[in-house]
């Protein structure tokens, strides 16, 4: 095992104590948490904090990564891979003649760390010349803790043998399902620890936790193959949600919807109610909501690669869009238990926050970092960044990302076959399938992994080749109907990509099932 | 060289990665330590260094190195892996154990192939000095050249709005085995890319080259491109979707060709369920799957492709011809899967596109001559945001982005709007009017303009 837990335990009894403040640490229930802490990390951090003050940085921060994750896969009745990897070094970040510079390394000495922040000066000063505008940081309060995903079990720590047996004993009881040829499960572990400091004196270590399952089986028939794949949200959790999927007992049945979509009727395209279930319709938020309220999007930031922003200029958007009807409410949050994005603080010592997005159908707010609050300030009241600045590794530069972004329920507890019986012709759709939205994030179509035809308030039998299509201010005020607090789901993903170069984000999103008028579907298939 | 930290661990380092014995020196350090029956060594070293800009301005800048190093081990007939970047003694020991209790722990995979013993490559020098030296000033310097470029060709008062991308990477990946194998190769890639718009936001145009060889890259050509496809694409007509003649230029293929990547894995293919799989049973291999004009092929030692002739279990990339004048010629093979069919192993991971590079061949036309010969179509910059919506036929969605314009008569009259599209490009091999002169799009792939009549435009995007 890398750096194993005696090694932290021996390693932070030498090192420089660090703040220990923050009293959630003991929400990391279960056996009493290792500080996990690296040995001369706060020692180093100083270093590189004052080499970048001597190289005339007029603000830095630092950060130390060390990552351990592991991913598990396998088909039918074999492993496909099992891998554990670790990656440990340090990233700074430099504001010299006001302009940004970032520099890392994995030479984790004092001389390593000295000569990296030299560069991130260098690189500080040679963008300068290039700059029209100076940055400038939001303030926010000088914050000293620690914080850790509360876990019952830290899933790197299960026996990996544990682990396989859990998806040996999910492929087997797939196979038994007559039809199915295939098989793929598989496991994808993270343990991240990140130190962070910045040359204002915020110090802060962060443990975060993250596990994702996945699922999928292929039936092979007389007219070719389908494959189903099960809606397995990843998230900041430990084991114990892995094992709470009771992937062995339900491997069967999500088995028999690859071998039911064989025989499933072709849809006839056309304009259908779409009741969407949140196990779709969350990656619908994400990509329709969640990107186009991204401020550097809307201040063209990312026009090169990711697109910008249908919501721009945001003067003329914000309180002022209407994004859906009033039973619409997006909330903003890094704070929700078992998200991906949760956190205590982001990539710039500022505290979780969670905000209104879209309110009562009406679009309020965007996503912030430090350097883009004050762009905004005037029109929306809030003076404090919103906490968005997160980096994918110690060797990527922190920039604005998505946090979790979720459809509040109704407050009526509707559910999903209340939703069905409404309706009088329509497809329900489940899971996530295929999808992809325009660089302003209009124009989007998606698909799922299961569709069922609605006649008269019921399910009539099952479609196939189904996407839906439309343009994003048109779908959400479409949306007429929304599932209550019993019918919520949090969906997520580990790989939400944009800047250059490219990171990964994990994100979560919530919601009910919803209901659509009037959507327009495609089919997909060989006739498309 | 770049000034970059030059130790990335005990042993001193003469640049930002490792040079052949300093790979070698590392892998037998670790092959030391291991118990394993067999084990295996893949190191990756590298410097990279970028520029982002913005509203015609730098917005962030960095610079990375980093080593690591991949241990496999192999106990009987279980195998796993462990990675690590800390490169002391403690550290590489710690991570063998890992790997060989990993190995021990795991279940027993029948269709494990033995580690490599040494092997013959083919020399491909695909490391560029003026790559490796395109330090922050320099790369400073070219985005300001491209920005300048774009702000002019904008043309006065124009107010062109500049966004983009310069990214070089300089590095080596070396791998070792227990049974004596040891490959090193380093190579260097840069790219640039930039988007401008027009500030009344319904103008948009981009450009991109990438190479192994910075000295290459025309930094100003490629801000003159995209300011005049904004300036052009201004104020876009909404015109009826549907089937349309198109003239993709060399990116916007190698856009949709990328979904092809895995389709020519053999197994996929002979078990059942690949796009060239036949219903009942067999493989399309041999028959006639696209125009006679179509030829496709990895070749690492190409010199348009120059890329490493190993793959990672160390087996010799070789050349692989998908299609050959529309026909299905050749699929990729990994070790296990060849050495059941009785086939060679063609590296490259089996799933196509050897090393990751491909070269689709060209005619001898311009863009240019290809428009100047098309009735009616639409001319395509590039596409955005492909996904797959069948694997049975590559059917995929996508959309068209900064710079889509009318062709009539020979001419551009028109910019329009962006479509969404469904198009397979399989059934778009088949619909070839003529293809273009070929050119590099980025380093190890090669791609041709390409008109083909009845691509299908599904729906308009308003996005700029």
């Amino acid at each position: 095992m890398p750096y194993t837990r005696r090694d932290f335990v021996k390693a932070s009894a030498a090192a420089t104590a660090l703040v220990i403040a923050a009293p959630d640490f003991a929400l990391a229930a279960g056996r009493a948490p290792t500080r996990w802490r690296e040995p001369d990390a706060d020692e180093l951090m100083a270093v590189a904090l004052s080499a970048a003050r001597d190289a005339g940085a007029t603000y830095a921060d630092v950060r130390i990564g060390r990552y351990r994750s592991q991913t598990i896969g396998t088909r039918e009745r074999q492993i496909t891979g099992v891998s554990d990897s670790e990656s440990y070094g340090m990233g700074i970040r430099t504001i010299v003649n006001g302009a940004w510079g970032f520099a890392a390394t994995s030479a984790m000495t004092p001389d390593g760390v000295v000569k990296v922040a030299r560069e991130a000066a260098r690189l500080s000063r040679a963008a300068s010349g290039v700059q029209k505008r100076r940055i400038e940081l939001a303030p926010t309060p000088v914050v000293k803790g620690t914080w850790a995903t509360p876990v019952k079990r830290d899933p790197l720590e299960v026996p990996i043998e544990d682990k396989v047996a859990l998806l040996f004993a999910a492929n087997e009881a797939a196979l038994t399902v007559r039809g199915i040829r295939f098989v793929n499960s598989g496991l994808q572990l993270l343990r991240e620890i990140k130190m962070y400091a910045n040359s204002e004196g915020s110090q802060t270590t962060q443990t975060f936790i993250r596990v994702g399952p996945s699922f999928s089986a292929t039936a092979v028939g007389a007219g070719g193959f389908e494959q189903y794949g099960e809606e397995l949200a990843p998230r900041g959790e430990g084991w114990e949600y892995v094992e709470s999927l009771n992937l062995p007992g339900n491997a069967a049945q999500w088995a028999a919807l690859a071998v039911e979509k064989l025989g499933a009727r072709s849809v006839e395209p056309g304009r259908y109610d779409l009741i969407i279930t949140p196990e779709n319709l969350w990656l619908t938020i994400h990509e329709s909501i969640g990107h186009p309220t991204e401020l550097d999007r809307a201040l063209g930031y990312e026009a090169n690669f990711a697109g910008t922003s249908f919501i721009a200029p945001p003067e003329a958007q914000i309180g002022k869009l209407r994004y859906g009807r009033p039973l619409m409410n997006i909330q903003g949050d890094r704070t929700q238990v078992g998200s991906l994005s949760r956190c205590a603080w982001d990539d710039e010592g500022v505290a979780a926050d969670s905000w209104r997005i879209v309110d009562k159908g009406i679009f309020k707010d965007y996503q912030t970092t430090r350097e883009q609050a004050a762009q905004i300030s005037a029109l929306t009241g809030v003076t404090r960044s919103h906490g968005c600045s997160f980096a994918d590794s110690w060797d990527s530069v922190q920039f604005q990302r998505m946090p979790n972004i979720s459809l509040l329920p109704s407050e009526q507890n509707t559910s999903l076959n209340d939703i069905i019986a409404a309706t009088d012709r329509g497809i329900v759709i489940r899971n996530r399938g295929s999808w992809s939205i325009d660089h302003q994030r209009y124009n989007f179509q998606f698909s799922g992994q299961a569709y069922y035809e609605v006649r008269g308030g019921k399910i009539t039998g099952m479609l196939k080749d189904v996407a839906y299509q439309s343009t994003t201010p048109v779908f959400w005020n479409s949306m007429d109907m929304i599932g209550g607090k019993d019918s919520y789901y949090l969906g997520g993903s580990f790989g939400d990509g944009k800047g250059q170069p490219s990171q990964s984000n994990s994100v979560s999103h919530g919601c009910p099932p919803a209901r659509f008028r009037g959507v327009n579907v495609v089919n997909t298939g060989r006739g498309a | 060289m770049p000034h970059h930290p030059k130790s990335l661990f005990d042993a001193p380092l003469d640049g930002e990665f490792l040079t052949r014995d300093q790979a070698k020196a590392l892998a037998d350090r670790v092959l030391a330590f291991a118990k394993a029956d067999e084990t295996r060594v893949n190191i990756t070293s590298g410097w990279a260094g970028n520029s982002r800009f913005a509203g015609n301005e730098i917005t962030t800048s960095g610079g990375t190195t980093n080593t690591a190093i991949t241990i496999t081990s192999t106990i009987g007939k279980r195998r796993a892996s462990s990675e690590t970047n800390i490169l002391d003694d403690a550290s590489l020991r710690r991570t063998v154990a890992s790997a060989e209790s990993l190995a021990r722990l795991s279940p027993e995979n029948p269709e494990l192939v033995p580690e490599l013993g040494p092997q013959e490559y083919a020399t491909v020098h695909g490391y560029f000095d003026a790559t490796a030296g395109l330090d922050p000033e320099r790369r400073a310097a070219a985005v300001k050249s491209a920005i300048s470029a774009a702000e002019t060709a904008g043309g006065p008062g124009a107010n062109i709005f500049v966004a983009g991308f310069l990214q070089a990477n300089a590095g080596a990946n070396a791998v070792a085995t227990s049974r004596g194998l040891f490959a090193y190769h380093r190579s260097s890639s840069a790219n640039l890319g930039l988007t401008a718009r027009t500030p009344d936001g319904t103008g948009s145009g981009w450009s991109n080259a990438g190479a192994r060889d910075w000295s290459v890259i025309d930094a100003a050509a490629l801000g003159r491109v995209a300011a005049q496809k904004a300036a052009a694409s201004r104020n876009p007509r909404a015109i009826e979707p549907g089937l349309y003649t198109v003239v993709l230029e060399p990116a916007a293929v190698a856009d949709i060709m990328g979904s092809l990547l895995g389709t020519f894995n053999a197994r996929a293919n002979d078990e059942g369920r690949g796009t060239f799989s036949k219903p009942g049973g067999g493989t399309k291999l041999g028959e006639k799957i696209a125009d006679e004009r179509v030829t496709m092929y990895s070749d690492p030692t190409d010199p348009d492709l120059l890329a490493q002739p190993f793959a990672g279990d160390g087996t010799p990339v070789t050349r692989v011809t998908y299609i050959e004048k529309g026909i299905l010629k050749e699929f990729s093979y990994d070790r296990y899967w060849a050495q059941k069919q009785g086939k060679p192993a063609t590296g490259g991971g089996g799933g196509g596109f050897g090393g990751g590079t491909v070269k689709f061949v060209g005619g001898t036309r311009t863009t240019a001559e290809l428009i100047a010969s098309t009735r009616r179509g639409i001319l395509v910059t590039h596409f955005f945001y492909i996904r797959p919506l069948d694997p049975r036929t590559v059917m995929l969605t996508g959309l068209t982005r900064d710079g889509t314009f009318l062709i009539e008569n020979g001419k551009i009259t028109a910019a329009v709007k962006n479509f969404r599209w469904n198009e397979s490009p399989l059934f778009m091999l088949s619909k070839i009017e003529e293809i273009g002169r070929a050119e590099p799009v980025g380093a190890g792939r090669v791609m041709p303009t390409i008109k083909a009549t009845d691509f299908n435009f599904t729906s308009l995007s308003d996005a700029v």
